[in-house]
């Protein structure tokens, strides 16, 4: 019971922590930390996708297609913004359900490309098409979220410290749905399909249905939070979602590492605070993009299985101290 | 039900120019083990192959309990009852072995997206538990359930392999080659266990090298050279068969 106790001061006072963080920041950084709830949710729904063992290159296009479809449901069709951000991701969900049927017929390294050739079919569409999706330039003027009052917190949402509670739940509550589905018979299977695909479809997985869902599931997150993206910036470009973004995508998983839920999120938020706050205050404005590449070679040749391992080891380090206190009379399970 | 329980029909598959199985036909009794022996490159595993799913064949039919499960894929014949293990230890690695078996309970336990999230499915995971743990309890590896399946002994891999393969609960298990690499302790600890498996009313059908293994363990016996069906019987009667010993040339001191 204390133990219970003591889990849920950690993550009270882990709430209290991103309820207060906005506060002791500048205005930049509070738009800084928007966007980085946003990404949160972009890598976290990547690595979703990765468990199957395919790496796509069109998440961040569909990321897109869910931030211009919400724009237009809410611009043309005048559908509330909550609803159509929510429509938005379901519309993302749709598309990758589609593209699935072809792009599942490669695997490894065939379906990289292909994923990558299907997502600047999409960008190109947007910026063939003026009308809906406004051609090069994009979409201009995408209507707010409505501001609303609960007493004790008045959101106004051009404020970024009221979108960034809004991003916070929204977000929060993504993780926690991708979180139960990692952690039940269904992210064992996603495991299984990408260790041994063999072995799973002997004992009656049905392989692509799985891959097709962990695609399908990853693509409605990701969208959702190209919708959240859209109705911040109120505006939107094929080149918000080219393969320069898909890299950061890429590099944050990287960097993290895909093994743990955590790795990609500690990846996102490192690397961004890295990039936007040390670089940025130390003047490094033009050489920016050449630290931040050489810091991914330099972390996949010294820390090949990411951020996350450093972790992993302080964590096993304290469980391994903490046995040892607890067992000093009982020392047969003390292997290390 | 009347009819064979596994019937091969006049297999066939063709690999460009070259004939890998040659109108092979043979059937399988219900709760038998029945071996499937030939020298190298007779076609063994290739029909193997073509009976789980695996290869589709070029002519020919499989048929269990009269149905036909020619042509489908390995996981829609898996739902109807065959279930095949791999040469070499096939394993998810990285998991646990617990985990590694949990799988194999996937089609008796299907996982619903929406009822994991909300967690209303404490019933099958509880279920899926306690099958995946008998199935270990049966090949005795429930001590190392929680060890990751990469690290286990090679004879523990291969019997995590079966383990796998029976908590899908099939009514026919495909071994294919399941005595290579081990030594003379292991393999007879692992016959042991393909009797238990076969009086818990699992049919078995194995391919297999091991002269040794074949003959004490069978009860019918199909041999194959060339792709071809040449012979078939109980060990006695493959033991003596003047065209067996043939085919195998020096290989049948094995089988005195």
């Amino acid at each position: 019971m204390p133990r219970l106790a003591k889990q849920g001061s950690v993550v009270l006072a882990f709430v209290v922590l991103l309820i207060a963080l906005p506060h002791g920041l500048s205005f930049s950084q509070q738009e800084i930390l928007v966007f980085l709830t946003i990404n949160v949710l972009l890598v976290t729904s990547y690595r979703l996708l990765t468990l199957t063992g395919e790496w796509s290159l069109a998440h961040v296009v569909i990321m897109g297609v869910g931030a211009y479809s919400s724009a237009l449901y809410s611009k043309e069709l005048g559908i509330y913004v909550p609803v159509s951000m929510l429509l938005g991701a379901c519309t993302a969900a749709l598309i990758a359900m589609f593209l699935s049927y072809p792009l599942f017929r490669m695997k490894g390294f065939y379906f990289l490309i292909g994923s990558f050739a299907a997502g600047e079919i999409i960008r190109l569409l947007w910026k063939r098409f003026r009308d809906p999706f406004g051609g090069p330039k994009g979409l201009k003027k995408i209507d707010p979220m409505p501001d609303f009052d609960i007493g004790i917190w008045q959101f106004d949402f051009f404020e970024p410290v009221s979108y960034y509670y809004f991003a916070l739940v929204v977000v929060g509550l993504s993780l926690w749905l991708m979180w139960r589905i990692e952690r039940s018979p269904i992210g064992l299977t996603f495991h299984a399909v990408h260790w041994q695909d063999k072995l799973a479809q002997s004992v009656g997985v049905d392989v692509r249905a799985y891959r097709t869902l962990a695609f399908v599931l990853a693509s409605g997150f990701s969208g959702l939070s190209g919708a959240l993206l859209a109705h911040y910036i109120g505006t939107i470009n094929p080149n918000s979602f080219d393969v320069e973004m898909m890299v950061f995508v890429l590099t944050w998983a990287i960097v993290g590492g895909t093994e743990t839920f955590y790795g990609p999120i500690l990846g996102c938020i490192v690397l961004t605070i890295f990039n936007e706050v040390v670089l940025r205050e130390l003047g490094f404005e033009q050489m920016r993009p050449f630290i931040y590449g050489l810091l991914m070679i330099c972390s996949v040749l010294f820390l090949p299985k990411g951020l996350e391992s450093v972790v992993q080891k302080l964590l096993l380090r304290r469980a391994n101290g903490d046995k040892q206190k607890e067992e000093k009379a009982d020392p047969k399970e003390s292997e290390a | 039900m009347s009819g064979p329980f596994l019937e091969i029909d006049k297999l066939t598959r063709r690999f460009g120019g070259l004939t890998a199985v040659d109108e092979l036909s043979f059937t399988v009794e219900h709760g038998a083990i029945h071996g499937l022996i030939g020298p190298n490159g007779a076609g063994k595993t290739t029909t193997f192959n073509m009976v789980s799913g695996f290869y589709k064949p070029t002519s020919g039919d499989v048929r269990l309990h009269g149905e036909s499960i020619s042509g489908l894929a390995m996981h829609e014949v898996a739902r109807r009852g065959l279930v095949r293990t791999f040469q070499h230890s096939t394993l998810f690695a990285e998991l646990s072995v617990l985990h590694n078996v949990m799988v194999g309970t996937h089609m008796n336990f299907r996982p619903n997206i929406f009822s994991a999230i909300v967690g209303w499915d404490h019933e099958d995971r509880s279920g899926a538990k306690a099958r995946a743990r008998e199935a270990l309890d049966f090949f005795g590896l429930l001590e190392l359930e929680n060890e990751r399946a990469g690290e286990l002994s090679h004879g523990h891999q291969r019997a995590l392999g079966m383990a796998v393969a029976m908590a899908a609960h099939p009514d026919v298990i495909l071994l294919d080659e399941p005595f290579t690499g081990m030594n003379p302790e292991e393999t007879k600890r692992m016959m042991e266990l393909m009797s238990k498996l076969r009086d818990s009313g699992v049919t078995i059908l194995l391919v297999e090298h091991d002269m040794h293994a074949i003959m004490g363990l069978c009860d019918q016996i199909t041999v194959m050279s060339f792709g071809k069906f040449l012979a078939e019987g109980n060990p006695q009667e493959i033991r003596t068969n003047p065209t067996v010993i043939e085919a195998y040339l020096g290989g049948t001191h094995h089988a005195a």
